[in-house]
């Protein structure tokens, strides 16, 4: 089972749903952290790393002597990372998304590709939870190539949660992609419910099953509730607003291990996923 | 010699266009015969990304030697360089007006960007 935690807006409280999901959860069970731009679930679990890899995105090398200027890859380009002038092909790398059309359009072969690192994926172990997630190299400005590498190390036995990244847009359904179950962050305020209206486009679009949990829900307003009622989405849990758990936060701390008693709820929130999850009910 | 104006509109009376990748129009004036074409910036204003680089290279295709723009970043600057042609800056004015500028020598060539990528 493959269950994703996503936000419309940030700060929700994503990495302490995934985190403290994973840690509450019966093992085999992996945390993939694909928030490439600023991942931080490994604050908090302090997983043993091990691994160590680069990721490259495939982008075009031109070889000029080879090239005959008809521009049939800058045009096809949608990305204009390849300008084809008279004097000379320009590759930009940096716009370069790696989808290969060019070097399969040239016409004389004049095309290869080279590895263009955007970041770096690094995995390891912290209790019985496994733990992957990539950086993205400061500067870089494509995050999906590398949150379908973080994807790849998923563990096809147990349980695989996933930190997304927030927002809807490429990354974020690059991240959602593929998943099992979606669990939309929110707060109850109207930043939190603009967001989460869009999201939940964003879910739906994608026919993806999902539900909401509203963070601090007693620090707001009723709306929020209110839409998930009227729209039929199941609020899987509301978290109260709780002193202890910001303290545990800004030291880095499991919100479970600093606050026990929150280990049932998020058991129950569980066990709600699992019952949600199509072909699973009742499991 | 062959110079584009990045312009707001189709015509020497328009205003120029500060931006270059994103500018509307690119007006293009042949010194040696005083012929004048326009061609619409399509493709800049929807471009996801890479506005100034496809705008390089179309100027490039319509053989122009000389750009006047507002403004210029690091790529859109790196391809007309590639393509050899030159980058002339320009404050507001109609399209005419910049022209009369530059042939009077009143405008300068810049050698670099001005600005950052995504200005």
């Amino acid at each position: 089972m493959i269950v994703a935690v996503a936000s419309g807006k940030g700060g929700t409280g994503k990495t302490t749903i995934a985190v403290n999901m994973a840690l509450c959860m019966p093992p085999p069970v992996t945390l993939l952290d694909c928030d490439v731009e600023e991942p931080n679930c490994a604050i908090f679990l302090k997983p043993d790393m091990r691994q160590r890899e680069e990721c490259c995105l495939q982008v075009p090398v031109i070889d000029e002597a080879a090239c005959n200027r008809c521009g049939d890859c800058s045009s096809f380009c949608q990305f204009h990372a390849i300008a084809m002038l008279r004097q000379k092909p320009l590759v930009f790398p940096e716009l370069c998304h790696g989808c290969g059309g060019c070097l399969k359009l040239c016409p004389t072969g004049a095309i290869t590709e080279r590895g263009h690192v955007i970041g770096v994926i690094e995995s390891g172990a912290s209790g019985g939870i496994e733990f992957v997630h990539g950086r993205l190299d400061p500067g870089r400005a494509l995050s999906p190539p590398l949150i379908r590498a973080v994807k790849r190390r998923a563990d096809s036995r147990g349980t695989t949660i996933i930190d997304c990244p927030p927002g809807t847009s490429c990354p974020v359904i690059t991240a959602v992609r593929g998943s099992d179950f979606v669990v939309l962050v929110t707060e109850p305020t109207p930043f939190g419910l603009h967001d989460l209206v869009l999201a939940v486009q964003t879910m739906r679009t994608l026919g993806l099953p999902f539900g909401v949990i509203i963070n601090r829900a007693d620090a707001g307003d009723e709306r929020t509730a209110d839409y998930c009622r009227r729209e039929g989405i199941p609020v899987l849990l509301e978290l109260p607003d709780d002193r202890r758990v910001a303290v545990a936060y800004s030291q880095g701390l499991p919100a479970v291990e600093a606050v026990p008693e929150l280990r049932p709820a998020f058991e129950r929130l569980i066990g709600k996923i699992a019952g949600l999850v199509p072909g699973r009910r009742g499991a | 010699m062959k110079i584009v104006v990045t312009s707001q509109g189709g015509s020497l009376e328009s205003p120029v266009d500060m931006r270059f990748g994103r500018a509307a129009w690119f007006v293009l004036y042949d010194s040696d015969t005083g012929g004048l074409e326009v061609h619409e910036n399509t493709s800049g204003a929807g471009a996801s990304q890479g506005a100034g680089v496809q705008a390089a290279e179309r100027i490039s295709q319509l053989g122009a030697d000389v750009v006047i723009t507002g403004h210029c970043g690091p790529k859109a600057f790196r391809t007309l360089r590639a393509a050899g042609i030159r980058v002339a800056l320009c404050s507001e004015g109609t399209v005419a007006e910049v022209l009369d500028r530059f042939k009077s020598g009143g405008l300068e060539f810049t050698e670099t960007p001005d600005v950052e990528g995504h200005w």
